[in-house]
């Protein structure tokens, strides 16, 4: 099955765009326009708060992780802390990248946050979107939707897509106090640590928490904290 | 069209295509933290023929797949339908995060327009991840598809060390899982349920030397997809 074209949801536009755009800083090259898309993002778990959204409109020449392939240390440092200032300010240097955002807050279990950004391009087949968060009450979790082409949105169709949790493959997953930086821990943990010391040093899709309530005593989580793929659904709107 | 499960039954009336990608490329990744594939099976065969119906019993040949990674049934039956198979592409187990290559060359059997993928998932004791007949794109590009792990049916899950023979109980333990698998567990309470369905995932424990089962909770559970196929048509 294509997990990402589960969900194809197309629907009038809504109500007429407000606003103008306004970033006037880039000047446009020879056949260039603005793509503005709305992307709404919403947590499906029950217990794994996401730490505030990454989101990065690219060309197909650009990935955030690669599957079997080694995290790059701002990804690491995203998926062990949270924090995606270094992952944003790397991305800033690829010209791959044409446009990125960071979400103003924590996304709790059940909540939505919506963002809204323009990229520069000749025409949307350069289009992708990327989004990443932390499931923050795990050791390296990402919860990811990865590089899917906005080449076939029009303007005032909406699109959604079911996001699946990765692990970044840097950390142990021990789940403890000490090494968890989310809510569901002492708030005392560490976030980054270079060491990498997971089961081998590449970024796998998530297999879970096994937390306290199933057996691993090292464990600080609950059964709370347990998810099941899709772990949030990404929706795009094109505006402009 | 109602399909065959195959070796159950077989019925070979599919009409050729006209436009069939003759030769496409096969890459299979183990996205999992620990779950080795048994031989892989890779086939492009005709639309009425299917390897198993999710809901329905398997056939003894899917079984042998599943409970010990044993394809040799099912290639010999694909043979007799003139699928297009590559067995074994990775020549053995398929680590978790390792990658392979199969490329199926139909040729002229234009009539091979599904393709489906089965691998026995260890540990499991009839556990397997499955691409179940999907028509091949014919126009040239790069496609990828999310496997999900699927149970077969015909063997208690009681996640202990035993055997790959079908009808055996247990679960056969090859090199690269002996050294870390658990022993001595007491079984996990189960029975074969009788028909193919999407695997609940493995329970496992954190007893080495005991407890209700010889899998390991922090290394050998998984959450879907359990592979990831990009199929390059050229």
């Amino acid at each position: 099955m294509v997990f990402h074209k589960h969900l194809w949801v197309l629907l009038p536009l809504a109500a007429t765009v407000a606003g103008c755009h306004s970033d006037t800083e880039f000047v446009f090259g020879p056949g260039q326009q603005d793509y503005r898309y709305q992307i709404t993002i919403t947590n499906l778990t029950a217990g794994q708060p996401l730490s505030p959204a990454t989101v990065v409109i690219h060309t197909a020449d650009w990935q955030a992780f690669a599957l079997g392939d080694a995290a790059s240390v701002a990804l690491e440092t995203l998926a062990e802390s949270g924090d995606n200032s270094d992952f944003l300010a790397t991305a800033g240097f690829d010209s791959g990248v044409l446009s990125s955002d960071s979400g103003s807050g924590v996304i709790g279990p059940g909540a939505s946050e919506q963002l809204t950004v323009t990229a520069r391009a000749s025409n949307t087949t350069e289009l992708h979107l990327t989004w990443i968060s932390m499931p923050v009450n795990t050791n390296d979790g990402l919860a990811a939707l990865q590089g899917v082409p906005l080449a076939e949105l029009d303007v005032g169709q909406r699109q959604s897509y079911l996001a699946i949790g990765y692990d970044a493959g840097t950390e142990a997953n021990t789940e403890t106090a000490a090494t968890v930086p989310g809510p569901a821990a002492s708030g005392l943990a560490e976030g980054f640590n270079p060491n990498r010391n997971d089961v081998r040093n590449a970024v796998y899709i998530h297999a879970g928490v096994v937390t306290q309530a199933d057996g691993l005593a090292s464990s600080t989580l609950s059964g709370t904290q347990r998810w099941d793929n899709p772990i949030a659904v990404v929706s795009v709107e094109r505006l402009q | 069209m109602n399909r065959v499960i195959l070796a159950l039954a077989v019925a070979v009336a599919a009409a050729p295509l006209l436009s069939q990608a003759a030769e496409f490329d096969v890459e299979i990744h183990n996205p999992t933290r620990g779950i080795y594939y048994t031989p892989l099976l890779v086939t492009a065969h005709p639309p009425d023929v299917t390897l198993f119906e999710p809901g329905s019993p398997a056939s003894s040949n899917l079984q042998a797949m599943a409970e010990g990674g044993d394809i040799s049934a099912l290639v010999a039956a694909l043979n007799g339908v003139g699928a297009t198979t590559v067995a074994n592409p990775a020549g053995g187990l398929l680590a978790p995060g390792a990658t392979t290559l199969a490329t199926v060359n139909t040729d002229s059997a234009t009539a091979n327009t599904q393709l489906s993928i089965v691998a026995m998932l260890l540990p499991t004791n009839d556990g397997f991840l499955a691409l179940n007949n999907l028509e091949v794109p014919t126009e040239p590009g790069t496609y990828t598809y999310n496997l999900n792990a699927y149970d077969a049916g015909t063997e208690a899950n009681n996640e202990l060390r035993g055997s790959g023979t079908p009808g055996q109980a247990g679960m056969p333990v090859p090199p690269p899982l002996d050294p870390i698998l658990g022993n001595g567990g007491s079984g996990a309470a189960s029975s074969a349920e009788g028909y193919v369905h999407i695997h609940r995932g493995n329970l496992g424990d954190t007893n080495l030397i005991g407890g209700a089962s010889d899998i390991v909770s922090t290394l050998h559970r998984w959450l879907n997809p359990v592979a990831r196929v990009t199929v390059t048509v050229k």
